[in-house]
C-alpha cells in the first residue's frame, strides 16, 4: 500500500507538472516568441498582443504559474497523506 | 546642493542603512549567520531573494538593450523571469528536501562521487566568474558617472569598494539588510519611471503607459516610436531583428541558466519546509515582476526621450538636428565618462543620429546630407541617465544611483560569496585538505574572493559585449553544464555517476568553448575570440547567448547514454531518491519494496 500511494503521488506531481509547464510554454515560447506576428495583428489599447505578451503578459503568468502550483500540490501533498507535520 | 553633493549623500544615507541593520541583525542572532531566511516570513524572505537576484543586469544594464533592441530585448524579460517557473517546479522542493548547502555537495551524494563534486566545483566557478565580470562593469559605470571620471577609473573604485563591502565585511546572508536593498532599488527604479510616465502620456503606471497614447497626440507611445526610428532607419521597434531560432534559444538559455545558477538555488536550501520552497520562489518571482514589467515601459521612454532630444525637428530638415552647442548637461556629464561619444562627421554643427548601417537608409540619409552616424551612446547608461534626459530632479537622479550601486553590490556579494564557499568548502576542505583549520578555510575563500574581483576587474576593463549579455553568457553556462545533472538527479533513478560527470564536462566545455571561440570570455590575451561573431557562422544560426540550450542537450543526451552502458546507481542512492520526492520524512518501511530503476 505504502508502495502504490507513493507511486500515487509521483504520477499526480507528475502530471500537475506537464500541464504547468504547457502553460508555461505556451503563454512565453508560443505567444511571444512564435506566434509573434500573427497576434500582433490583434490590438489591445496601444499594445500589439504578441508584443504585449513577450514583454508584460507572459511575466504576470509566470507569477500566478508558480502560485497556483504551489496551491495545488500542497492539496495533492494532503491527499496522499505525505505533507509535513 | 550640486547633483554629485546630492548623490554622495544618498548613496551614503542607504550605505548606512544597511550597515546599522546589519549590526542591528547581528547582534540579534549571531549563530545563522549563514542560514538566510530561518524564521523569516516568506514575504522578506521572496524580498530578499529578488535583491540577492537583481543584479546591475537587471537595473542599469536590461531597459537600455531593450530600449534599442525593442522586441529583441523580450529575450531577457522573459529568460530572467521565466527560469523561476522552472526552479519552483522542477528543482526547489526536492533540493529543499534534500537538505544540503551547496550544488556540489547534492551533486557529490546524488552521484556517490568526489570527482562529480570537482567537476561541479569547476562549472560553478566558471558560472561565477562570468557572472562577476558583468557586474564589475555595471558597478564601474555608475561610479564612473557620478564621480565625474573616466570608466576604467570608475571600474577601480568600484572593485574597491566590492572587495571592503563583500569580502571584508562580510555582510552577505542578513536577509534584512538584503530585503533593504530591494526597497532602495525597486524604489529608485519605479519612482523615475511614474515621473516619465506621467511626463509622457499622463498614465502614472508605467506598465500601462507604454500602450497609452502621448499626451496631446492621438497616438499610442508604442506606434509614435515605431514611427521615428523607421524615419531614422532603424529596425522598427516592435519587432525584431534577430531570427526566430536565435530568439527562441537565447530565451530557453537565460530560463534555464536561472533555475541552474548556484547562488540562486542556495537560498531554497535554507527555507524551513519543502512547502515554503514552493511558495518562496512565488513570492520572489512576484518582487522580481515588479522591476521586470516596469523595465520595458522604461526602455521605450527612454528611446522616445532620447531620440526627441536629438532630433527635435523635421528628419532631413537641415534644423531638424540638435545643435552641438547647445547639448544639455546630462550629454556633456556623460561625455566626460566616453560612454557617450559624439564625432561631427559633416562638420555642421549638429548631431545627426541614425541608422548608417541599414543600406537601405544610405540614399536617404546622402540626401539629407548625413555622413555617417555621429552619436555614440553607450547602452548600460541609459537606465542611469534616463531621469537626467526627461528633465527630473536631482534627488531622482541621486536615488538611481543608489539603486544601481545596491543592485549591483548586493548581487557581486551573493556571487564571491559562492566562489569562496566553492574553493573553501567543496575544494579545499571537502576534497584535498579535510582537515583544515577553521581561520584557514575562512581565509582560502577571501583569497579567492579577491582573486574573483581582479579577474572580473580584468573583464570590465576590456568587455565581451554589454552587462546584459555577458551575464547572459553565465546563464548560458549554468543551463548547459550543472541544469540537467540536478534535474536528472531527481527525476532519474538510472542515471549515475559516470552519466553526470561525462555529460556536465561535455555541456560546459561545448558551450565555453562556443563563447570563447566568436565572443571571447577569458582568453582574450591569447588571441580569442577567433571566428566572426556574424549569423552565417553560428551553428544551426545561434549566437553564443543561445549556445547553452544546445550544450544543455548535449549535457542530457549525454548524460542519459553514458549512463545507459555502464552500472546503475546503488539501490541506497535510488532510496535516497525516493526520499526526495517526498516531502514528508518516510521512515523505512516506506521504502523498502524494490522498485524497478527507472
Amino acid at each position: 500500500m505504502h508502495r502504490d500511494n507513493r507511486l500515487a503521488y509521483w504520477r499526480a506531481n507528475l502530471r500537475l507538472l506537464a500541464i504547468c509547464l504547457c502553460i508555461w510554454f505556451v503563454c512565453s515560447y508560443a505567444f511571444g516568441i512564435l506566434l509573434v506576428e500573427p497576434l500582433n495583428t490583434i490590438r489591445v489599447g496601444g499594445f500589439q498582443l504578441g508584443f504585449w505578451f513577450a514583454q508584460q503578459g507572459s511575466i504576470y503568468l509566470f507569477v500566478a504559474l508558480i502560485f497556483f502550483y504551489a496551491w495545488r500540490m500542497n492539496h495533492i501533498d494532503k491527499e496522499h497523506d505525505v505533507h509535513e507535520d | 546642493m550640486s547633483l554629485q553633493a546630492l548623490t554622495y549623500v544618498v548613496v551614503g544615507l542607504t550605505f548606512a542603512l544597511y550597515i546599522g541593520i546589519a549590526f542591528w541583525s547581528r547582534a540579534h542572532n549571531t549563530g545563522d549567520f549563514y542560514i538566510a531566511g530561518k524564521g523569516v516570513s516568506p514575504i522578506a524572505n521572496g524580498m530578499a531573494t529578488a535583491a540577492d537576484w537583481m543584479s546591475a543586469a537587471s537595473f542599469i544594464s536590461m531597459a537600455g538593450l531593450i530600449a534599442f533592441l525593442g522586441y529583441d530585448g523580450s529575450v531577457y524579460l522573459m529568460g530572467w523571469t521565466g527560469g523561476y517557473v522552472l526552479l519552483a517546479l522542477l528543482l526547489a522542493p526536492y533540493l529543499r528536501k534534500f537538505g544540503k548547502f551547496t550544488v556540489p555537495e547534492f551533486i557529490a551524494e546524488r552521484y556517490y562521487s568526489r570527482t562529480a563534486r570537482i567537476v561541479a566545483v569547476i562549472c560553478l566557478i566558471f558560472i561565477s566568474f562570468t557572472y562577476v565580470a558583468g557586474q564589475m562593469r555595471g558597478v564601474g559605470i555608475v561610479f564612473s558617472r557620478f564621480l565625474e571620471v573616466e570608466v576604467t577609473v570608475g571600474l577601480i573604485i568600484g572593485m574597491g569598494v566590492v572587495f571592503v563591502y563583500a569580502v571584508l565585511g562580510g555582510m552577505k546572508g542578513i536577509t534584512y539588510t538584503q530585503v533593504a536593498q530591494y526597497c532602495v532599488l525597486i524604489f529608485a527604479y519605479t519612482v523615475p519611471a511614474v515621473f516619465i510616465a506621467i511626463q509622457i502620456t499622463g498614465n502614472p503606471i508605467p506598465q500601462l503607459a507604454f500602450g497609452s497614447e502621448i499626451t496631446g497626440t492621438g497616438t499610442s507611445l508604442l506606434d509614435k516610436l515605431d514611427d521615428i526610428v523607421t524615419s531614422l532607419g532603424f529596425n522598427q521597434y516592435t519587432s525584431g531583428s534577430k531570427s526566430r531560432i536565435d530568439v527562441f534559444c537565447i530565451t530557453m538559455a537565460l530560463m534555464v541558466g536561472t533555475a541552474g545558477l548556484p547562488h540562486v538555488i542556495v537560498r531554497f536550501f535554507t527555507v524551513p519546509k519543502v512547502r515554503d520552497a514552493r511558495l518562496s520562489a512565488g513570492y520572489a518571482l512576484f518582487f522580481i515582476a515588479i522591476l521586470y514589467t516596469t523595465a520595458p515601459a522604461v526602455g521605450s521612454m527612454a528611446r522616445y526621450n532620447l531620440i526627441n532630444t536629438i532630433q527635435p525637428g523635421e528628419v532631413g530638415a537641415v534644423d531638424g538636428n540638435l545643435r552641438y552647442e547647445q547639448r544639455p548637461d546630462w550629454f556633456r556629464t556623460w561625455e566626460q565618462t566616453g560612454l557617450v561619444i559624439f564625432d561631427d562627421r559633416n562638420g555642421d554643427g549638429r548631431v545627426q543620429y541614425y541608422d548608417d548601417s541599414n543600406p537601405d537608409f544610405a540614399g536617404q540619409a546622402a540626401e539629407y546630407g548625413w555622413q555617417g552616424n555621429e552619436l555614440v551612446v553607450d547602452r548600460d547608461i541609459m537606465v542611469l541617465a534616463n531621469p537626467e534626459i526627461a528633465g527630473l530632479p536631482d534627488w531622482v537622479i541621486a536615488l538611481v544611483a543608489a539603486g544601481g550601486i545596491a543592485a549591483a553590490l548586493s548581487t557581486a556579494a551573493g556571487l564571491l560569496l559562492v566562489i569562496s564557499a566553492a574553493v573553501s568548502h567543496d575544494l579545499i576542505k571537502g576534497i584535498f585538505v579535510p582537515d583544515i583549520s577553521e581561520t584557514n578555510e575562512l581565509r582560502a575563500g577571501r583569497v579567492a574572493a579577491a582573486f574573483a574581483i581582479l579577474i572580473a576587474g580584468y573583464l570590465g576593463f576590456d568587455p565581451p559585449g554589454w552587462v546584459a549579455q555577458v551575464v547572459a553568457f553565465a546563464f548560458g553556462l549554468a543551463a548547459a553544464s550543472l541544469f540537467p545533472v540536478i534535474l536528472l538527479g531527481i527525476f532519474s533513478k538510472r542515471v549515475n555517476r559516470e552519466g553526470a560527470i561525462a555529460g556536465m564536462l561535455t555541456g560546459l566545455l561545448f558551450t565555453y568553448g562556443y563563447i570563447e571561440y566568436f565572443k571571447g570570455l577569458f582568453l582574450k590575451w591569447a588571441g580569442a575570440p577567433w571566428g566572426d561573431n556574424v549569423a552565417d557562422q553560428w551553428l544551426f544560426g545561434i549566437s553564443p547567448e543561445g549556445i547553452g540550450v544546445v550544450g544543455m542537450c548535449l549535457n542530457f543526451a549525454v548524460a542519459v547514454a553514458v549512463s545507459a552502458r555502464t552500472s546503475p546507481p546503488p539501490e541506497r542512492i535510488q532510496h535516497m531518491v525516493e526520499h526526495i520526492r517526498v516531502p514528508r520524512q518516510l521512515d523505512s518501511e516506506w521504502i523498502d519494496a524494490k522498485d524497478p530503476p527507472r
